[in-house]
């Protein structure tokens, strides 16, 4: 074989192997995409669920004003947040005030009696189990997409090609040691 | 992520090359068929053409047909929002549809999965169940039939139980032809002389064989896949102690009889739906593997 025929083959493979790498994180960064869409939908659901909460509870809880407000509060904040950071520490904030709430709830037996609370309860822990999964499931694509642009040789061409790190979905610490919320 | 990934995969490639297998082992018996009745491509064409309308049903019909046999009812989430949360959580986790839940009215513990591919599944849970599981523990359960729906197990286990069932009505009609005698063709069959002679003999012995091979390896398939399903189970829900605190309780339940489960449903469930034996024998013909052998393993992740 010729040098030229050599060097054709080369430059074929090699542009194959970057159309195929193309690809495949195009795949890769939808579907991390198509994950980061469900925790949003999960943490919507999750503030179209507390105004409902807040006005069953506010007729029983008269002293615990400030437990209602920090979840109001934290609602907002999860509201306003933009990057996945910070809708990340905004939903972990509004988780703690929603356990904070419910624990104080024990103190108030007609509270526990009422079955619109009750309902919303099983809602709300079902909603917190959700945003819990979807984020696992989030982390697991980010950690695969970006497995993929870092290894090698895919780290020479993903720079070049516009692939970069996606960002993680942080757990709270407590959730870290416990996976699963239970109000 | 990644070995799941790959088992799905290899789920489909698997079910492919069972199908080729057993179109093999269905057109040998068939032919075989066709001889004793003195016409090989006859026999050999009606069992391929029967057995690929069966296999369709099957195929199409049998998550549903399932469903009806075992007395599982379609449930809303009004009706059930605990069981309904826990099936939506651990299909977000696995990133598939959300199965349609069933419920099936009985005190034992148990629970199954059914359906051709993750769109068309169905996750059903008995009533005892739903009352003695804490939610861990329930979500340990589901977890484990997700994983059965996004492996492909589902798939695969509901096409093996079609096609054993067609080698088994085959080689029974193979038999029966043997016992009673053939029709007309045999007398012709002289043709053939010895070379018949040995042709059925192989029948009569592959008639006999064939479906104790086929229900065993039925068996050893759907044991390997539990032990799967509870590993990826405990990787959905990132918590295996729930899936073992849900098997401690089952392996205790007095009363694992669902009372509409038979053996064409048995391997489906989450642990045997029968009374338990012990021994060599009974062992080979398990569809589970024992639960304190799967209970262990989780223990240990």
């Amino acid at each position: 074989m010729d040098p030229l025929t050599i060097t054709g083959i080369i430059v074929a493979v090699i542009v194959l192997f970057i159309i195929f790498l193309y690809n495949s994180l195009i795949s890769l960064r939808n579907q991390v995409k198509n994950s980061w869409v469900q925790i949003d939908v999960q943490l919507k659901r999750r503030n179209d669920l507390i105004p409902n909460l807040i006005e069953t509870v506010r007729g029983y809880m008269k002293h615990e004003k400030s437990v209602l407000e920090n979840v109001t509060k934290a609602r907002s904040a999860v509201l306003s947040a933009g990057t996945v950071e910070e809708k990340g520490k905004a939903s972990n904030m509004l988780s703690q005030t929603l356990k904070s709430l419910f624990a104080v709830s024990e103190n108030y037996p007609q509270l526990k009696a009422n079955e619109n609370f009750l309902q919303l309860q099983e809602e709300l822990t079902g909603t917190e189990n959700k945003i819990a999964y979807s984020r696992q499931h989030y982390n697991d694509m980010v950690m695969v997409f970006n497995t993929k642009i870092e290894t090698f040789p895919n780290n020479i061409f993903a720079n070049t090609l516009k692939f970069n790190r996606e960002t993680v979905f942080e757990a709270t610490a407590e959730e870290k040691r416990n996976v699963k919320v239970q109000f | 992520m990644r070995i799941m990934f790959n088992e799905a995969r290899s789920n489909k490639i698997k079910s492919v090359f069972l199908v080729f297998v057993f179109i093999l082992v269905i057109g040998v018996l068939g032919a075989i068929i066709g001889i004793f009745y003195g016409n090989l491509y006859f026999g050999l064409i009606i069992a391929v053409i029967f057995s690929l309308i069966y296999s369709m049903i099957g195929f199409y019909s049998g998550g549903s047909m399932i469903l009806t046999m075992s007395g599982a009812k379609p449930v809303t989430k009004k009706e059930y929002p605990y069981l309904y949360h826990t099936i939506e959580g651990l299909a977000i986790s696995a990133g598939i549809p959300t199965p349609q839940a069933y419920v099936i009215e009985d005190s034992a513990l148990n629970a199954f999965a059914t359906g051709r591919d993750p769109k068309n599944a169905s996750i059903t849970v008995t009533t005892g169940l739903l009352k003695a599981m804490s939610r861990q523990e329930l979500e340990g359960v589901v977890a484990h039939e997700m994983s059965h729906i996004k492996n492909y197990d589902i798939r695969f286990m509901m096409l093996t139980a079609v096609l054993v069932g067609i080698v088994v009505l085959l080689s029974d009609f193979l038999l029966r032809s043997f016992l009673w005698g053939g029709h007309g063709g045999r007398r012709d069959s002289k043709r053939g002389g010895q070379m018949a002679l040995i042709l059925i003999a192989i029948g009569f012995i592959l008639a006999i064989l064939a479906p104790i091979i086929g229900e065993l390896v039925k068996l050893a398939i759907s044991r390997k896949r539990e032990f799967m399903a509870d590993a990826s189970g405990a990787i959905l829900t990132r918590y295996p102690p729930g899936l073992a605190g849900a098997l401690r309780k089952i392996s205790k339940d007095p009363d694992p009889l669902v009372d509409k489960a038979n053996k064409a449903t048995a391997h489906l469930f989450i642990s045997t739906p029968f009374r338990k034996k012990t021994g060599f024998v009974t062992n080979l013909f398990l569809t589970h593997p024992p639960i304190e052998e799967r209970i262990k393993r989780l223990e240990a992740m």
